[in-house]
């Protein structure tokens, strides 16, 4: 049984210890927001926070992730309203297929909490996930935004 | 069957000016019946509310591009509602199949979803109109000509007036107008459509909320991992499922069709983990014995061979291409199997008992989704239906029906069992239907003042129709092969005014699917014509704008103008910057694009593009904007990176360590003139991705003096000493 702090809450899955956090959220606790892309680490669908530092859940088994706080997209937003960078997203129109975008706006705010005001260079180094759609422009306009924010 | 869960539309609408922000976790399924799509209905496409809210309804899926907001757009103009008052909802495939198709086809595919449904919309919206003022003219006895409409509001110079919520019971039991006597209105009184307004459908994707096929949840349901015969044509000889159900969380192993094997489990990561270490023996049959060497000596062959399918004659390019005095130039191209590789895999939910088949699919086809179920269960039509859920990426993938077909066949070994089928990334690399692979010889002659007198064109390579719709066929001709080539067609017309010209295509099918793929044909056919003909000005010793503007069709020298002048060509760049151009006319729209790159080192750096698109008519010039830089990203990843390859049968990529794409550090910054002339209806989606790669190429020649004629570009030297 695994026990895990996610969003605030304890939850519990009976699960493979072995088995990747991306699959314990995804369908032992049902939170669908957080997406599986590549399962190599590949394209960051899947991110989420650990210790508020973000991690790309499809390879962290779920034993290693016990006793840490884990934040999904689902934990964003508090109280009903939406992060700076979930805002910044609405307000920039970015997705397009939506997808990727949990991952993204993941990587994003852990980036901005690393570096509140990044430049070009820091995003581009930073925030490696894929977007088959081609949202990158707006990603990084967005980006801009919610640091302005 | 009581088992079967009914699906909450209530949860897929979405509405513009949401006000209040649920944070709850939405539950997309009912346990309950649900009613079909929300009444009282004023016609097919319009619901309004007591409240006034109003629910247009959309059957083309949006996976991004903006087909949903678009679609309600155009409607709204015409019903002549408040916008912020708009929402949303999809009906079924199967309540399209039972009201005799009432809302016309249900695919996004071929930069179809706005052009090609937006003549019978506005009739829609316009017809509910007539239909609310006729209810109000009837209430207050005055001529109906006397009444005004304005956001919802009916009034009459009388001072009465009534809202579209408080008609709505009286103006659903009017006679509907005949559409065809409708009006619609000039794009140049446009309020609502033509405007750069937001999409109703982005809260969910920035909330985690928006359920896409993988996140379907279904009371009971389990999951499902796949893995098909790695050789296309092969088949399933013996597979040891004692080998793998004791391990945890295995519910059963089972035979999918002839050619795989799944694993049912309580969760993916044991039914992935239970499938990949399933013993099956397979039976590849010959088609391991093929490899990307014999696939391309097989189109080579095909580059000389007498007997080919003719798109476009005029003239004799034989004998010009022969005549005294003229500079003969051959160049020869050629274009990889690319993968889809859609953010979100293949996957679809079924459930299956002997009375009813139920299928939740990201699809951008409910109609080929809704035949693959039926197909699949052995089920008449009407026990069948398909939900068609949120598509993360489609890409010309999610219009096939082989991964719902799958899914049934599992869950009809289940009956009863809600079934979650998931491709890996591994098994979605493999199993594609790849964009077809082609090499293309050109041969072109000069005069002595460097104007072309001729142009012979071979195409070798797959067909799309002949791998997924051969009865679409033409006499065995494949016309799709020859998008943006043709003399005359509005979908696309070859766009140089050069005398004698002879395109021709030998087909060449491989054992690999070949399928729609964002853009199609016009992929490889832009690279090849807009690459060649930068070599022809550059013989020429031309500026290849200026070459080009004495040879090119009116309109499509209108959009490379634009996206000339935008890019600030022919005027200073910053040292080390280089131009490149192409233009294109094909899925009835002009597009044009002008790249800036440096190769510094060899390293391709690609700084900005300007373009240009006229489609005729635009509906959203922002989500315009946006398909076109979004598609840049998809053929520039194609350029760069993108190949799929063959050995002993099997394609060799596995995911993206081996299949690479663009990331964000590569987006060049992308302008775009958005200039719709009027007088017809293009595509989006689709058109500008084939200008973006040859405009990149010729920026290459450009900095390096380096002509690339293969892909992908990452296995070029470009290194320039």
């Amino acid at each position: 049984m695994a026990v895990l702090n996610v969003n605030g809450q304890s939850m519990s899955a009976d699960v493979d210890p072995r088995t990747p956090l991306l699959w314990v959220i995804r369908d032992a606790l049902g939170l669908t927001g957080t997406k599986y892309g590549c399962g190599i680490a590949q394209c960051g669908c899947c991110t989420v926070h650990i210790d508020g530092v973000a991690a790309r859940s499809c390879q962290i088994p779920v034993a290693s992730a016990a006793g840490k706080k884990i934040t999904t997209i689902e934990g964003l937003a508090v109280d009903g309203k939406l992060s700076k960078v979930q805002q910044a997203w609405l307000d920039g129109e970015v997705p397009q297929c939506g997808y990727c975008q949990s991952g993204m706006i993941m990587a994003v705010s852990s980036l901005l909490q690393a570096k509140p005001q990044p430049t070009d260079a820091d995003i581009d180094a930073a925030i490696t996930n894929i977007c088959r759609c081609g949202t990158y422009q707006q990603v990084r306009e967005a980006i801009h935004a919610a640091a302005k924010a | 069957m009581n088992a079967i869960a009914k699906i909450d539309r209530r949860s897929f609408i979405v509405a513009a000016g949401a006000g209040g922000l649920s944070l709850g976790f939405s539950v997309p399924f009912a346990s309950e019946a649900e009613a079909a799509v929300t009444q009282p209905e004023i016609n097919a496409w319009v619901v309004i509310k007591p409240d006034d809210s109003v629910v247009i309804r959309v059957v083309r899926p949006d996976m991004g591009q903006g087909s949903l907001t678009g679609l309600a757009q155009l409607v709204a103009e015409e019903l002549e509602c408040d916008w912020s008052k708009v929402s949303v909802e999809y009906p079924t495939a199967g309540e399209n199949v039972a009201r005799k198709r009432v809302w016309g086809a249900m695919n996004s595919s071929g930069s179809q979803a706005i052009r090609s449904s937006q003549d019978y919309v506005r009739r829609g919206g316009a017809a509910a109109r007539l239909m609310l003022t006729q209810a109000a003219a009837n209430e207050w006895q005055v001529p109906v000509a006397e009444c005004k409409v304005d956001k919802g509001v009916v009034s009459h110079a009388s001072g009465k007036q009534a809202s579209y919520g408080e008609l709505a019971k009286a103006a659903a039991e009017i006679t509907p107008p005949d559409p065809k006597a409708i009006v619609l209105k000039d794009a140049k009184d446009w309020t609502i459509a033509g405007k750069p307004l937001k999409r109703l459908d982005t809260l969910g994707k920035v909330t985690g909320e928006r359920v896409f096929g993988t996140d379907v949840k279904v009371p009971g349901m389990l999951l499902a991992a796949i893995r098909a015969c790695p050789v296309n044509g092969g088949k399933v000889k013996s597979f040891d499922a004692a080998r793998v159900e004791g391990m945890r969380g295995v519910k059963k192993v089972v035979q999918v069709g002839e050619d795989a094997v799944a694993v049912v489990a309580d969760n993916f990561w044991n039914a992935k983990q239970a499938v990949l270490a399933l013993p099956v023996e397979w039976d590849e049959g010959p088609n391991n014995k093929v490899s990307s060497a014999t696939i391309a000596e097989f189109l080579k062959e095909g580059l000389t061979t007498d007997k080919t399918f003719i798109g476009n004659k005029a003239g004799d390019a034989a004998g010009a291409l022969a005549a005294d005095g003229v500079r003969k130039i051959s160049a020869t191209y050629n274009y990889s199997f690319q993968n889809h590789a859609p953010m979100e895999p293949m996957n679809a939910t079924a459930v299956f008992t002997p009375d009813r088949c139920e299928a939740w699919v990201p699809t951008q086809n409910a109609e080929a989704a809704l035949a693959g179920v039926i197909q699949a269960s052995g089920l008449p039509a009407a026990k069948c239906e398909v939900y068609a859920v949120g598509v993360g990426g489609g890409f010309g993938r999610k219009g096939r029906a082989d991964y719902v077909i799958q899914a049934v066949l599992i869950a009809k070994q289940m009956p009863g069992t809600p079934i979650k089928l998931i491709w890996t990334r591994e098994e979605d690399m493999q199993h594609c239907s790849f964009h077809p692979i082609t090499q293309c010889e050109m041969t072109a002659s000069l005069d002595k003042d460097g104007v072309p007198t001729a142009w012979k064109m071979r195409i070798s390579g797959q067909s799309i129709i002949a791998s997924l719709a051969p009865e679409r066929l033409e006499n065995g001709m494949d016309p799709a092969v020859f998008m943006g080539l043709t003399p005359a067609s509005p979908e696309g017309m070859f766009g140089y005014n050069i005398p004698n010209v002879l395109i021709d295509h030998a087909m060449r099918n491989t054992h690999l699917v070949a399928g729609f793929w964002r853009g199609v044909n016009s992929n490889h056919n832009a690279i090849y014509v807009e690459s060649f003909i930068d070599e022809l000005a550059h013989e020429a010793k031309q500026d290849p704008l200026e070459f080009r503007r004495k040879l090119l069709k009116p309109k499509q020298l209108a959009v490379l103008n634009a996206a000339a002048e935008k890019a600030g060509y022919g005027k200073p760049l910053p040292p080390g910057h280089f131009h490149g151009l192409s233009s294109m006319h094909t899925f009835g729209s002009y597009v044009a694009a002008c790249a800036e790159v440096s190769v510094t080192d060899g390293k391709l750096k690609i700084h900005r593009i300007s373009a240009a698109t006229d489609p005729g008519n635009v509906v959203n010039p922002m989500l315009v904007e946006r398909q076109v830089a979004g598609s840049f990203v998809y053929g520039l990843s194609a350029l760069l990176y993108g190949e799929i390859t063959v050995r002993n049968g099997a394609v060799e990529q596995t995911n993206f360590d081996t299949y690479n794409v663009m990331r964000i550090d590569e987006m060049p910054h992308v302008d775009v003139v958005v200039m719709p002339s009027g007088g017809w209806w293009g595509g989006v989606g689709e058109p500008t991705i084939s200008v973006a790669a040859p405009a990149v190429l010729n920026a290459v020649f450009a900095a390096t003096g380096k002509r690339v004629r293969s892909f992908p570009l990452m296995k070029q030297d470009l290194r320039t000493s």
